[in-house]
């Protein structure tokens, strides 16, 4: 495979907008502004479960500035797609209670909010049934779970061999719904000229969103543009339509003019996703000396009535660890509450979560050191798959992490650290995330002057892609990035899978890069000046990723966590996380380092603060703000560091990237609760670590 | 009614303003300063931070009719001549991700070494606490106030 020179890649080059963003002059979806536009504010169902018998239009368009009421009485049509979650109005049913059932437009947005408040609903309740437990009967086991991956893996023997397992490790662990909570609220501005939409908004994707959307609306996607320059964070929740877009386009054609429609922080709670709770029973048996025999792991998750998303929790499991005897399993339960969606290493993140907390216990059985016990159970090759492994370099991490924090000569025993009124003990769990690409187009065009422009349908949530793509192609361009404009952020642009899977530099890289290297073919094969219009070339990899080699491709890394827990208040604080991952090249060390970063104090947050309580009684999340879902802020985070390890591996793209957006928040609540188990002798299985679950 | 008050130095009079607008919406949607963000539109978040007479508050908590005639800064009028030593710090530290948090840091920062010309790292994340940001994990926000804490004192 071709691969990139570095020259600028592996740069800390600066963030290519920043000057934008700190100047407030960066403008995202709901700061733009058509002339004659309106203000949308939907109505979510006060009910979970039920039927709409009747809305009261002809009311709320007496207040003042009300221009319309849009419900399934009088909602026009959609096509109908296998998309049960962006049929809006498109029914009388309500699966969840929050879910949006009709929209206000009015011509401010404070008349717009004060008639969706009086708007009169009348419903016919059902009974809901909102809890999930791994006991509930109409439990399932889906086709397969998510992105493609099977449902149950099974090899060996494996309950035989937990039966004979001189050590056996059996626990149940469980994560709580967790909202993903950018910064930036879901958005978007709808504007119809003619069959024509143009979108502004909020997207981690802007070709997914106008391929989903132009159908519904039966209208070619060639008629729908996205544009979406600047995106306020995503980490998931913004990785395809949610509902609030689809009600923006159908109010801004039904009522003629722009509509503007903004989520508010509460509505999130219910309709732009989030991360399913989990119930994991993990069981590990092993040897005196630690080597596994067998791993077994089975998941108990929810989705909605509408909707089937499976989470991918245990996949993880399936290439962690070596054992002869294994089986993951996956099941399912459809109650009445929103569709959970992605949320940063969906699967990966509460998989891990379970099953390094069972590698801490076992390490403590064994009594084996738990960086040792990790390294003991390293595979050779893929253990399910038997694929080689296109690089691994856990074993560097853990290494490399337990010499930085001073994991030597640490005394196993829980519970014997004081320091005035704080208990300390450290913990160590391991990270991990697939390497995935996906196909995407680009264009390269340079100019007279010397200069390049490069084109593709990429997103920028805040990871730095413009940023990273700009010195790719300015490697590949052997150019100076200064010289180099990347366009992103536009449906008009070449076609580029979504940022997600902390894949959008494997993909839009490896199209870059393509583009970028026609483009020096041509200019290198001709004399004379360009003509006006400068010279381009374009790239598509579906055919390069199609025939990829089949091999396990994985990031790795290793986190360790020391923390204080106040005896008197139960209350914990992580004073120490270091983080060191093999992720294949760094491209831009400064842009990387605050994405590990913020992955792991992500994952600091889940460990102690984020949890979407459900009332049972009304059937939705109940902390529904910032004030009561609490996220990790400045103090709560102290001493926090993250590293890599150098990986040269040329199985990847011709970046050599594995991708690092998601990896940071994989593993680092297990460290902590490991810590916490060191620190007080308690071990918490449920998440969050809270303090009354300490004082018990 | 209508506001008149002082924005960025330049003195605004805002018609059809109804009671219960906050000043972040007449900045954001009536005045064309939308750099001021509006991220939980109750004083949980800090994102929506600007000068009020010189003291940092949260646009979002503050009727626009309680800035009838006093002054608001904003993130886009912080700097009279380019940057500002707080924006150049978030800039060259890395501070910046998906730059939704990031006015509202800016000006809360900005405000933090006004009245602390060289603060403990204690006292930096205090006077953050109240900001939030979900992308950087805030290691590299402490790192750019440092920097420009250190600038300024230099100069
Ligand atoms: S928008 Fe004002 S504090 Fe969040
Ligand atoms: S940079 Fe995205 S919220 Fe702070």
């Amino acid at each position: 495979m071709t691969t990139v020179d570095m020259r600028y890649t592996g740069s800390a080059l600066d963030r290519v907008e920043g000057l934008e963003k700190v100047t407030g002059r960066a403008r995202y979806a709901f700061e733009n502004f058509p002339a004659d536009l309106v203000y949308a504010v939907p109505v979510q169902a006060a009910i979970a479960r039920g039927e709409i018998r009747a809305v009261d239009v002809d009311a709320v368009l007496e207040h003042p500035g009300v221009i319309a009421a849009i419900w399934y009485g009088n909602a026009p049509r959609l096509v109908p797609s296998d998309n049960a979650d962006l049929a809006v109005f498109q029914s009388r049913r309500v699966a969840y209670r929050g879910q949006y059932i009709a929209v206000v437009v009015a011509e401010t947005y404070e008349e717009a909010k004060e008639a969706a408040r009086l708007l009169r609903v009348e419903y016919a309740a059902e009974d809901h049934d909102v809890r999930l437990r791994a006991d509930h009967p109409n439990m399932y086991r889906p086709e397969k779970v998510n992105p493609n991956y099977p449902t149950d893996t099974e090899h060996g023997d494996p309950d035989t061999a937990l039966t004979v397992a001189p050590v056996l490790v059996d626990a149940t662990y469980s994560t709580p719904a967790e909202h993903n909570n950018p910064m930036e609220p879901h958005a978007t501005v709808a504007e119809w000229d003619g069959d024509a939409l143009t979108l502004y908004d909020s997207t981690q994707g802007a070709s997914g969103v106008r391929d989903t959307v132009a159908p519904l609306f039966g209208v070619p996607p060639a008629n729908v543009r996205v544009i979406s320059p600047h995106v306020g964070g995503g980490f998931g929740s913004k990785g395809g339509p949610s509902p609030y877009v689809i009600i923006a386009a159908l109010a801004a054609r039904h009522v003629g003019r722009p509509v503007k429609l903004a989520v508010t922080r509460q509505q999130m709670f219910a309709v732009t996703g989030y991360r399913t709770p989990t119930i994991q029973r993990v069981r590990l048996g092993a040897n005196a000396d630690g080597r596994l025999t067998a791993i077994v792991h089975d998941a108990f998750e929810q989705s909605s009535t509408i909707t089937e998303f499976a989470e991918q929790t245990t996949t993880p499991t399936r290439i962690m660890y070596a054992a002869p005897h294994r089986r993951t399993t996956h099941r399912l339960v459809r109650l009445d509450v929103p569709t959970p969606s992605w949320m940063r290493a969906p699967g990966e993140c509460p998989g891990m979560f379970a099953l390094e907390s069972a590698m801490d216990e076992l390490a403590i059985a064994c009594q084996i050191d738990p960086v040792e016990l990790r390294i003991r159970n390293e595979p050779d090759a893929d253990p399910e798959s038997g694929l080689p492994f296109s690089s691994r370099n856990l074993v560097a991490c853990l290494r490399e992490g337990a010499r930085r924090f001073g994991w030597a000569d640490r005394d196993p025993a829980p519970g014997v650290r004081r320091r005035d009124r704080l208990l300390i003990g450290t913990g160590v769990a391991a990270s991990t995330y697939p390497v995935y690409r996906r196909p995407s187009q680009a264009t390269a065009q340079a100019h007279r002057d010397g200069r390049f422009t490069v084109r593709i349908a990429a997103a920028d949530i805040g990871t730095g892609a413009r940023t990273v793509l700009t010195q790719i192609a300015a490697d590949t361009l052997r150019t100076s990035p200064d010289q180099v404009l990347v366009e992103i952020g536009d449906s008009a642009l070449p076609a580029a899978s979504l940022a997600g899977g902390s894949m959008g530099t494997a993909s839009w890289g490896t199209a870059v890069v393509r583009a970028c290297e026609a483009l020096v073919e041509g200019l290198d094969r001709r004399d004379g000046d360009l003509p006006a219009a400068g010279m381009e070339s374009s790239a598509d990899t579906t055919e390069e990723i199609g025939a990829q080699r089949r091999l396990s491709r994985h990031a790795f890394g290793a986190q360790f966590a020391e923390v204080g827990v106040d005896t008197d208040t139960g209350e914990t604080r992580v004073l120490r996380l270091l983080g060191v991952f093999a992720a294949g090249r760094i491209i831009n060390p400064k842009t990387a380092r605050s994405q590990f970063i913020g992955g792991m104090t992500m994952g600091l947050s889940m460990a102690l603060f984020e949890e979407s309580i459900m009332d049972l009684e009304f059937g939705d999340y109940l902390n529904r703000d910032l004030a009561q879902y609490h996220v990790a802020a400045c103090a709560d985070v102290r001493d926090i560091e993250a590293l890599w390890v150098e990986e040269d591996d040329p199985h990847l793209n011709p970046m050599g990237t594995k991708g690092i957006g998601e990896i940071g928040i994989v593993g680092t609540a297990a460290a902590v609760a490991n810590a916490v188990h060191h620190a007080t002798g308690v071990r918490i299985r449920d998440l969050p670590i809270r303090l009354d679950k300490l004082m018990r | 009614m209508r506001v008149t008050f002082t924005v960025n130095g330049s003195q605004q009079t805002v018609d059809d303003v109804w009671e219960g607008e906050s000043l972040l919406y007449v900045l954001r949607e009536r005045c064309g300063l939308p750099g001021s963000k509006n991220a939980c539109e109750q004083g949980e978040c800090g994102s929506c931070t600007v000068y009020l007479d010189g003291s940092p508050v949260c646009a979002c908590l503050v009727a626009a009719g309680q800035a009838e005639g006093r002054t608001v800064r904003t993130v886009e009028g912080l700097s009279d001549t380019g940057l500002d030593p707080v924006q150049e710090a978030f800039l060259d530290a890395g501070a910046v991700q998906c730059g939704f948090c990031t006015p509202g840091l800016i000006v809360q920062a900005h405000d933090l070494l006004e009245r602390v010309p060289d603060p403990e790292d204690a006292e930096i994340r205090e006077a953050l606490a109240g900001n939030l940001c979900r992308c950087t994990g805030y290691e590299k926000i402490l790192d750019a106030v440092r920097l420009a804490a250190a600038r300024r004192t230099a100069k």
